[in-house]
């Protein structure tokens, strides 16, 4: 493969090796975790890769503060503990932070709004790191603009921390619907389209001709059960993020995994039934069988309920 | 099985790379059968296991008796693995120990090149007609040995990335990630020279005949 075109070009040998390992991770989800026990009790309940955080966005709402970078010893056990990719979040436009993440051998850098952005213009130059990096879109024109600065992955925003799955599902139904809507458009409608999305010309061209992103689409933000992850996958989403559904007991409080045998018992029953319901998500008799054995659910925050001025959803741009 | 009918193939669609697999099988002549349950695999005339997770695979082939209905579909039909599905069909698994279906006579390393920065698309010479072969390496892993019944047909510096014995073939790298479909091809023709019946009548050059 040549690279003339520069690195940018989808037929780079960079960019097709950032995107191959998100198409390993399709069919899957990736969990959030905090401290190492959380990470083995992802793997072994069948988690494709863990997101190494100090706090899920749950507390990271709940108790405020700038929220940064994981710190790197934290990231470094996680690497050792298990087998499977690691993931990381940078602050949107800290590509220092992102500089670190790769340093330590992370195998994904998620660009989140869910941490306090640095930079309030620019995002992160993706193409200029060797890892690959994961975005949050609410719309085709958003996901476009990420792809256009190297992200190989896209997942929906949705609203991190909540356990309310409404915004996810608006933000994957916003996208499919763009998509399609190009597919009808002739050659010289693509143009005027390329204009209102905000986005490359190139790119809103082959979304025009595949009807789906040049890169794989997934989904976060709000999904806490079996059900929603279903939702999600019949939606369009190719693999699911779990986040504070998994780990979360109250708001603000994680179950304790460490010390308490039914606490850790609740995690790895929601956990396992996330994931299967993942691969089965056309499959309501295996639904219903995992999500009667799921103990306990987030309690959840609805998302309705939240100030506009509070949403995670609204940073990037 | 007749040159003219298109085999069906199962793609194991637990999570992982199925989708691309799917594509590869469709433009190499077969049609591909997403497989989730172990009552799907009935019927199929061979079966590829995907590039993922491989502990994700395996967790959940532990439950329901996946594990032993694939292990006794592995022993009488033609299967293909890459990277993730090269490392369960192998007979020993290391880094960490974990348990295969020992269908293909080797033993396997995962994450054996290092992490995703590590991972690399290269070229190696094959004994597939065409000549050298693009190889994309994902966070791969390494064939460490492999058994005298194991024909190997690339390397890379030495190790075995792409082996064939009797029906099983695997890779630790991704064929169907590239665009070049010699080595879906010659999966499809396997399965096409393999007899439906459950027996083991492994016609050794089947693979070999070169497609229309």
């Amino acid at each position: 493969m040549s690279e003339t075109n520069g690195s940018k070009s989808f037929t780079s040998t960079s960019l097709r090796l950032k995107v191959g390992l998100a198409e390993m991770l399709k069919g899957g989800v990736i969990m959030d975790v905090m401290n190492v026990e959380q990470a083995r009790i992802a793997e072994e309940a069948g988690a494709t890769s863990v997101m190494a955080l100090e706090r899920v966005p749950a507390m990271i709402r709940a108790e405020g503060g700038v929220a940064r970078m994981a710190n790197p010893k934290l990231i470094k056990g996680i690497i050792g503990a298990v087998s499977i990719p690691v993931m990381a979040k940078a602050r949107i436009g800290h590509f220092a932070e992102a500089q670190i993440l790769q340093e330590l051998g992370v195998d994904f850098i998620d660009e989140s709004e869910v941490l306090t952005p640095a930079d309030e213009v620019h995002h992160i130059d993706k193409h200029a790191f060797t890892t690959p990096f994961v975005c949050g879109a609410r719309n085709l024109g958003e996901a476009l603009r990420r792809i256009a600065e190297g992200a190989a992955m896209i997942r929906t925003k949705g609203e991190a921390g909540t356990g309310d799955v409404v915004h996810a599902v608006q933000h994957m139904r916003q996208i499919v619907k763009e998509m399609k809507a190009l597919t009808v458009l002739s050659e010289q409608e693509l143009y005027a389209a390329a204009k209102e999305h905000q986005a490359p010309y190139e790119l809103v061209r082959m979304v025009a001709l595949t009807g789906k992103l040049p890169v794989p689409n997934f989904s976060a933000g709000g999904i806490a059960t079996p059900a929603d992850a279903a939702l999600m996958m019949q939606l369009g989403a190719e693999a699911v993020f779990v986040g504070s559904g998994i780990f979360m007991k109250e708001r603000a409080t994680p179950l304790d995994v460490e010390n308490n045998p039914k606490e850790r018992e609740e995690a790895v029953s929601r956990a396992k039934a996330i994931v299967a319901a993942t691969t089965h998500f056309n499959d309501p008799k295996i639904l219903a069988e995992v999500s009667e054995q799921v103990t306990g659910t987030m309690k959840g925050l609805a998302a309705a309920a939240i100030e506009e001025s509070q949403l995670l959803q609204t940073r990037g741009w | 099985m007749k040159e003219s009918t298109r085999p069906r193939i199962g793609v194991l669609a637990i999570q992982g790379d199925y989708a691309a697999h799917a594509e590869a099988l469709t433009e190499s002549g077969a049609d591909p059968v997403e497989v989730r349950k172990p009552e799907q695999l009935e019927g199929l005339d061979g079966l590829i296991l995907p590039g993922g997770e491989s502990t994700t695979m395996l967790k959940f082939l532990e439950k329901h008796k996946f594990f032993e209905a694939l292990k006794a579909y592995c022993a009488v039909h033609p299967v293909f693995g890459t990277c993730a599905g090269a490392i369960l069909l192998a007979r020993e698994v290391h880094r960490p120990v974990q348990r295969s279906l020992g269908v293909l006579d080797a033993v396997v390393e995962r994450n054996a090149y290092g992490r995703q920065i590590d991972s690399a698309i290269l070229h190696a010479d094959t004994t597939l007609p065409g000549g050298p072969i693009e190889m994309v390496f994902i966070r791969a892993p390494r064939i460490l040995s492999t058994g005298p019944s194991v024909e190997v047909m690339a390397r890379r510096d030495g190790f075995a990335t792409l082996v064939r014995q009797g029906r099983v073939m695997a890779a630790t790298f991704h064929p169907e990630l590239s665009s070049d479909r010699r080595v879906h091809r010659a999966f499809v023709e396997a399965v096409r020279g393999t007899p439906a019946a459950s027996e083991v009548a492994w016609c050794r050059n089947a693979g070999r005949a070169g497609t229309p």
